[in-house]
């Protein structure tokens, strides 16, 4: 017992609950936030976090209130992310449709080099608005973890529904199109 | 005419040399050089170990660009938190606010490699020690009296 109770066993002990409590803190740091799909889950919609953004081309910032009213897209990509160029094109075709029934596509360029973004943009011949999370603070407040990630915003400023991943017309239209009709 | 052949021969040993004199004005920035300096925002870690990440690619093409423009070190970092917001700064102090934080990241660190040596130096100058008592350091007199007095009983 005496040899249990001595100082280096006692340290080594102290040492390895340390190791494991740095590991469960990083383990649970990591965890991403899902409170978004718990409370779609329960059938309620939370309020979509504030997000104000310099816009892409530089000419001032945007934010998500500015869309107050309408039905938004919000289509969170960089031009780095491969499956980000899967779905841009679908998601300029919406938002041809959306603009004609009072809805828009807002596109946060991501962590991103701005002239790789704007050939990006040029390539695809996207015209939807565009913000610049240039050091990704919004990636945390939407709880965003990979690339893409879309969000779509009711006219009443609340997270309808969720995408982690690219989005697809079976999303879209499952999601987007019904918001339309009541907008 | 040789007026002209002399004009026209400075002109070229001009052109000649012009390449060779603007590689030699260029600060020698390698991009290995900048890759344990800065992060890869996406992956969290110093670019120089994130080997095949789209973002930290993408990155490392941009570096490359600005160094192939004769930018120094200090500018393409300026140019990076353009990008990337200061946390693309790998550096303590880099960010040139110089603040407490700055200090105390390599301070703790030391005083913590110092605390754990003065512990271990504790521990082998206590367990040099006890060996030197060997076992019986421990007994008391009267402790080993009684053993002697046992041990003269039990004699054969």
């Amino acid at each position: 017992m005496r040899r249990v109770l001595a100082p280096i066993p006692i340290a080594v002990l102290c040492v390895v609950l340390a190791l494991v409590a740095l590991l469960a803190y990083g383990l649970a740091q990591n965890e991403p936030d899902r409170t978004v799909e718990e409370a779609l889950q329960r059938g309620e919609r939370d309020a979509a976090p504030a997000l104000e953004l310099p816009k892409l081309d530089g000419g001032g910032t945007g934010s998500l209130a500015d869309y107050r009213g309408k039905v938004v897209v919000l289509n969170f990509w960089a031009s780095w992310c491969e499956p980000c160029r899967e779905e841009s094109p679908m998601l300029e075709r919406w938002h041809g449709r959306m603009t004609k029934r009072g809805g828009t596509v807002l596109g946060v360029d991501i962590l991103d080099v701005t002239a790789d973004a704007q050939d990006f943009i040029e390539e695809f011949g996207l015209t939807y608005p565009m913000l610049k999370d240039k050091d990704g603070d919004a990636l945390e407040s939407f709880g965003v973890v990979a690339y893409p990630e879309t969000f779509v915003i009711d006219p009443e400023g609340r997270i309808a529904a969720v995408r982690r991943g690219p989005v697809d017309e079976a999303f879209m239209n499952a999601e987007v199109a019904p918001l339309l009709e009541g907008a | 005419m040789r007026r002209a052949a002399a004009l026209a021969g400075a002109l070229l040993a001009t052109l000649a040399v012009a390449p060779a004199a603007l590689a030699q004005s260029c600060p020698q920035t390698t991009l290995a050089d900048l890759e344990d300096e800065v992060m890869c925002p996406v992956c969290g870690t110093p670019l120089a170990l994130a080997t095949e990440a789209p973002q930290a690619e993408r990155q490392r093409e941009y570096m490359q660009r600005l160094i192939d423009d004769c930018r120094s070190k200090d500018e393409i970092k300026q140019a990076l938190v353009a990008q990337f917001g200061s946390e693309v700064l790998a550096l303590p102090g880099d960010e040139g606010d110089d603040d407490l934080g700055d200090v105390l990241v390599y301070l703790i660190p030391a005083l913590a490699i110092v605390l754990a040596a003065g512990g271990i130096a504790f521990a082998v100058v206590r367990w040099r020690g006890a060996r030197a008592r060997g076992p019986h350091a421990s007994v008391s007199a009267a402790d080993g009296s009684r053993v002697d007095t046992d041990m003269e009983r039990y004699d054969l």
